[in-house]
């Protein structure tokens, strides 16, 4: 590649030689043969890095051709039948998605239902106390340090009344105190929102359990009786157990 | 004077109104068997269990005077007591599902069993359909031809064709004992095929026509025999739903324009035009559905093992006609027709333009609406998770079924009218007793919505398939 503009600069001052277009048009189209006779006389290691990239270019140019041709020739679709069967009587319907119906359902509805349903203990982490609860100093001097303050989100139930606070060993700050959880159902992928009915398990410990603390792997369980769910044996569901993905508000339905 | 026990002066009455014998003295506390034994001795005939219904409102459950005490009649007057003869044989409830057939490798749109019970053919979304051998509960038979989601079959009232009907408005026609395709593939219509209804045997007892309702909004008549279509009825501006062949010779459809016309199937002329609903008419159901369903075959006769019917054409013909007659009665055919409007109609198309009552009710829109066999009672399955009861005649409400949790698709009668099987969208079935109006039995198993429920004709068996791609087959 020149170094300097001089050869621009000189097709510019004179002009290109008269027969330039002619020239450039016949040595393109001998470049075809020029290639096929390198790749033909080529040995050795530059032969084989040759064909190989030689290979994949051809392989890419048949592709477009393939796709130019079928772009002209509009083909009726033969595909497989579309999946989704439905009979005659829902096909002018649009299928409400069932997640919009259980949210509607819900919304109109609340119900208290008591209900279990048992879920595998998932294996987590045990959170220590540190994390979990707080110190919190008392007395004249402030060097009591016989109380403890809930950091996480925990559940008391309806019917919760603090003990006198001077025999209050585990504070649980209104502010932590949730009645609903958002459950994510796995298979529709929708998000309700439903109340909790209680704390079933804690992994760390048994004391998180009693207080009542939600941390990661909590099994916690949860109305949905709104929901409507049927099993297979034909029992309607009351309860769900749902596993806690974070220490925030968002869970798993099982 | 304590054994002076009260007494009353009873007249029996058919259902017609017309009086049995001459006005009965019988003690108050008189049970329904022993009003039962008199009124078989009045009608001097084979004894049939009979209902009793004083002045043909409150049944007779415990004693006569329960009823007179509910209604509060005068004990100086006549009594009117209708009495109604109830089926002779007596349907088993199902319990149990003997079997899941698995084949079909997409959703079960559609299931139907043959008019004598023999056949069972399923058609679904894998644009396949299959006959299933009941002895053994197994396939028999798959019958490729369509290229869409097969979405309608109906049986031929003499059970030896089958016609299903697919999303590429294609007709096909099958025979059940060899499951090849008879004659030619029936074309015509240009949108998918919502219903198709056979020719009554007592009017054709070679089963030659059959009439075809399409989105399109056209209905064709075709003649099976020579594979093409003889008439096109047009005159619906928007999807038929429903078309149905009455069994005196009139075409009854319903369409998504709110409208329900009456033709003549003879000369394909439009009767009548019935309006009144306020959205899309959804399904129709005529009183005498079930008899024009199992044409010649009487389910009184029904044995453990179903066999072909046998005879000539003139036989089966006048045994048909005989069976319509007697459930037809005086009175012409009624129908009932449901739409998303959440109310019923029913109507007396052959005579009059005006309904003769609306039924509402519901709260969400009527799926299905089904006569009884004995055309006393209408069933209306609604997707509001309830199905309700009415009364055959006059359209009075009667009794509400609750127990579903999602919309209830399908409804389907026992050949005696006291069971019911429905089949909802919560994937359970549920066996209904309709004397006490209580749940039976609850049928769960399904792994998805149930799409299609029928009973057979016969009473042994109940088939169900869904979207899970199996069909079950319940016994008791």
């Amino acid at each position: 590649m020149p170094q300097n503009e001089h050869i621009e600069l000189h097709r510019k001052r004179h002009g290109q030689r008269l027969d330039h277009q002619e020239r450039k048009r016949k040595k393109e189209s001998r470049e075809a043969h020029e290639r096929s006779h390198k790749a033909r006389k080529m040995i050795g290691l530059k032969a084989k890095l040759y064909h190989k990239q030689r290979h994949s270019e051809k392989i890419q140019m048949k592709k477009t051709l393939k796709m130019h041709e079928q772009r002209k020739t509009k083909q009726k679709n033969d595909d497989k039948t579309p999946e989704g069967a439905v009979p005659a009587y829902l096909l002018d319907r649009e299928g409400q998605s069932r997640a919009k119906i259980l949210s509607n359902m819900i919304k109109q509805k609340r119900k208290e239902k008591a209900g279990k349903w048992e879920v595998p203990l998932p294996k987590v982490r045990a959170q220590g106390e540190t994390e979990v609860l707080k110190v919190i100093r008392t007395g004249k001097r402030q060097k009591k340090a016989w109380k403890r303050m809930v950091t996480k989100v925990c559940f008391v139930g309806d019917n919760f009344t603090r003990k006198p606070p001077k025999y209050e060993r585990f504070i649980r700050p209104m502010g932590l105190r949730f009645k609903k959880a958002h459950v994510t159902h796995p298979e529709l992928k929708a998000t309700f929102c439903l109340p909790i009915l209680g704390v079933k398990k804690n992994p760390s410990s048994p004391l998180y359990t009693t207080l009542g603390v939600i941390t990661k792997g909590t099994v916690v369980e949860v109305n949905v009786s709104e929901l409507g769910l049927v099993t297979q044996g034909g029992k309607v569901i009351w309860g769900v157990s749902v596993d806690e993905d974070k220490a925030g508000d968002h869970g798993h339905a099982d | 004077m304590s054994s002076d026990v009260e007494r009353l002066l009873i007249q029996f009455q058919d259902e017609a109104g017309e009086p049995l014998g001459s006005p009965f003295d019988v003690p108050l506390d008189i049970t329904p068997d022993k009003l039962q034994l008199v009124c078989n001795a009045l009608l001097q005939k084979e004894p049939v269990p009979l209902a009793f219904f004083v002045r043909g409102e409150a049944e007779v459950v415990e004693s006569l005077r329960v009823c007179v005490k509910a209604l509060g009649v005068e004990t100086e007057a006549v009594l009117p007591v209708v009495y109604q003869p109830q089926a002779v044989f007596r349907v088993r409830a199902v319990a149990r599902c003997t079997s899941s057939l698995q084949g079909h490798t997409e959703a079960v749109i559609s299931a139907a069993f043959s008019p004598t019970g023999k056949y069972l053919a399923s058609g679904s979304g894998d644009t396949t359909v299959r006959f299933w051998d009941l002895t053994t509960e197994t396939p028999q038979h798959t019958s490729r031809g369509h290229s869409h989601w097969v979405l309608t079959i109906s049986w031929s009232p003499d059970g030896r064709k089958l016609a299903s009907g697919c999303k590429n408005s294609q007709i096909c026609i099958w025979d059940p004992v060899t499951g090849q395709q008879m004659g030619k593939t029936l074309t015509g219509h240009t949108k998918w095929i919502t219903w198709i209804s056979w020719e009554p045997l007592h009017l054709n007892p070679e089963c030659r026509y059959l009439a075809s309702s399409s989105k399109d909004g056209a209905v064709r008549v075709w003649d099976v025999v020579l594979g093409r279509c003889e008439r096109i009825l047009t005159g619906h501006t928007q999807s038929v739903t429903c078309v149905k062949w009455g069994g005196d010779g009139l075409l009854y459809t319903s369409s998504q324009d709110r409208t329900i016309k009456v033709w003549r199937a003879k000369d394909g002329v439009q009767c009548r035009t019935l309006q009144g609903h306020a959205h899309w008419v959804n399904t129709l159901a005529l009183s005498t559905d079930y008899v024009l369903r199992t044409g010649a075959f009487e389910p009184a006769d029904a044995t453990i093992n179903p066999q072909d019917q046998t005879g000539t054409f003139e036989e089966l013909k006048e045994k048909a006609l005989q069976r319509y007659n007697k459930v037809r009665g005086e009175a012409p055919e009624r129908l009932v027709s449901g739409s998303d409007d959440f109310t019923l109609f029913l109507w007396n198309p052959a005579e009059d333009k005006k309904p003769l009552a609306r039924l509402t009710g519901h709260s969400a829109l009527i799926n299905e609406v089904l006569f009884s066999p004995d055309t006393r009672l209408l069933a209306s399955a609604s997707f509001d998770k309830s199905i309700k009861i009415w009364d055959g005649r006059t359209g009075k409400y009667l009794q509400s079924l609750r127990g579903h949790v999602a919309a209830v698709y399908q409804v389907a009668w026992s050949a005696d009218s006291r069971l019911m099987v429905s089949g909802s969208s919560d994937s359970t079935l549920k066996v209904w007793d309709i004397k006490t109006g209580k749940l039976h039995t609850d049928l769960p198993g399904h792994a998805d919505e149930v799409f299609a429920v029928d009973w057979s004709p016969d009473g042994q068996r109940v088939v169900s398939g869904g979207k899970d791609k199996c069909l079950r087959i319940w016994r008791r």
